[in-house]
């Protein structure tokens, strides 16, 4: 069997530099708990959060005390959306979101919040006319991801930052997809709450997450408990970042996260992202003249390095499979947690088959990977 | 090891982060993170402890970091 050529980047980044295996080393054999005493070790974990609170901030256009650390973007899109919203609330999503957006927002409908959801056309390009339709006078926020996880489309956020602050709106944004590959300025966008995780493109380990909070925003905790502050008050502290961060931090993954960030600050945002997106769209363009290739998205919209295609009527599983079987390669298959958009673009059956890259890949990769949708697609044809 | 107690200018802050943040923005020499005295609180937590008469240059500091703190008091330490 050939090397394992890994194209699943936007579930986890593999490989990370080797500076973040040696950072999370490092920490676990020498961190005590961050925020937990003065100590050399307790000390030596607080530095390293702060020092990831810095550098992530400065990737994202934050403040290092509005940037909270949490286990992954799924925690830091429920607490902005429980500590935000209430049954009173009315909000606006798209069909591209990933449940970690839909099921905390389905949840809070459940107990009679308002939702609406603004849909795409053939191609995935959202219905950007439809926020200002679904508009509602108890319209609270805008919950949206700024690339599509299952075509890789990116959102125009200057354009729901303009529509959120026109409608005094928050915006809330899901960055899984594009913290650390593609440019953000959150405060100067007017983003409201920035979720992130670090396990993909911050390059960090997986259990890393965070959400940069706008000034003067409060968000109410999901949890409560352990601050190392003030722990004869029976309340939780409440000022940020540590408001939303109870328990104790996974120190020893965010000392990961800082050599991630720091790899990607040393090396340029635009270098990783030109890099990617020149991969992708050389494998766009080596799959889409295979006969029974059928590829999602708009090729002419901005989109994360993700393609997502599927092999005439194949199950999309069992392309992975041989793909994964046959040629060592691994993409990832099925529904993606992104059930509205595979819906709206009719693949609930059959699931779809993404490609997703990093700067990590190689050209030549990307000629290994064309070469073997050719195969299984000329296979298949011939069936 | 001196076992004198001498008066010190200690500072608490209201997270964690600040009191980091105040390390990063002192240089060597302007004092150093300790657990929070009782005389303070009887809780948990980190405290900034320099000489005295750092006061008002750790001040100046602070507000030129954007750093809030939550009490700045003289007490007699280790």
């Amino acid at each position: 069997m050939t090397d394992m050529i890994y194209f699943d980047n936007a579930a986890t980044s593999l490989p990370k530099p080797p500076a973040v295996g040696h950072a999370v080393l490092e920490a676990i054999n020498t961190f005590g708990g961050a925020g937990r005493g003065g100590h050399p070790a307790a000390l030596a974990a607080s530095r390293c959060l702060f020092q990831a609170r810095k550098a992530v901030a400065r990737l994202v256009g934050s403040a290092a005390g509005r940037t909270a650390f949490t286990a992954n973007a799924t925690d830091s899109l429920n607490i902005a959306i429980a500590g935000l919203l209430t049954r009173e609330d009315h909000v606006i999503t798209t069909v591209l979101e990933h449940n970690s957006v839909l099921r905390p927002l389905y949840k809070l409908r459940s107990q009679g919040m308002g939702l609406s959801i603004v849909g795409i056309d053939q191609k995935g390009n959202l219905d950007y006319d439809g926020f200002r339709r679904l508009l509602r006078p108890n319209s609270k926020a805008v919950v949206c991801t700024h690339a599509s996880n299952l075509t890789g489309t990116i959102t125009n956020l200057a354009f729901l930052a303009d529509f959120c602050q026109e409608n005094g709106l928050l915006l809330i944004v899901d960055a899984s997809q594009t913290a650390g590959v593609f440019p953000i300025d959150a405060d100067k966008l007017g983003i409201d709450v920035l979720c992130f995780t670090g396990h993909k493109g911050l390059l960090g380990p997986q259990g890393t997450g965070g959400l940069c909070i706008r000034q003067g925003l409060a968000v109410l905790p999901l949890k409560v408990g352990g601050s190392g502050l003030h722990s004869y008050d029976e309340i939780h502290p409440a000022d940020m970042p540590e408001a939303l961060e109870a328990g104790t931090a996974n120190a020893h993954g965010i000392a990961g996260l800082l050599a991630g960030v720091e790899y990607i600050l040393e090396t340029g945002i635009d270098t990783i992202r030109n890099k990617e997106l020149e991969l992708a769209q050389c494998f766009r363009q080596g799959i889409s003249a295979i006969p029974g290739v059928h590829i999602y998205g708009d090729p002419d919209s901005p989109h994360a390095p993700i393609v997502t295609m599927n092999i005439g009527s194949m199950d999309s599983s069992e392309a992975g499979d041989r793909l994964a079987t046959l040629y060592n390669i691994c993409v990832r298959t099925g529904a993606h947690c992104a059930p509205l958009a595979h819906l709206a673009l009719g693949t609930r059956e059959q699931g779809a088959v993404r490609f997703s890259f990093s700067s990590f890949n190689t050209e030549q990769e990307i000629q290994k990977g064309i070469c073997a949708v050719a195969e299984i697609a000329a296979e298949w044809e011939q069936r | 090891m001196d076992r004198t107690k001498q008066p010190k200018l200690v500072i608490t802050f209201p997270t964690t982060t600040a009191a980091m943040a105040m390390e990063a923005a002192c240089q060597a020499g302007q004092g150093r993170l300790i657990p929070i005295p009782r005389e303070i609180n009887g809780g948990c937590g980190l405290a900034w402890c320099a000489e005295p008469q750092l006061g008002d240059m750790l001040l100046q500091v602070m507000a030129e970091n954007n750093i809030s703190y939550q009490e700045k008091r003289i007490i007699s330490l280790y």
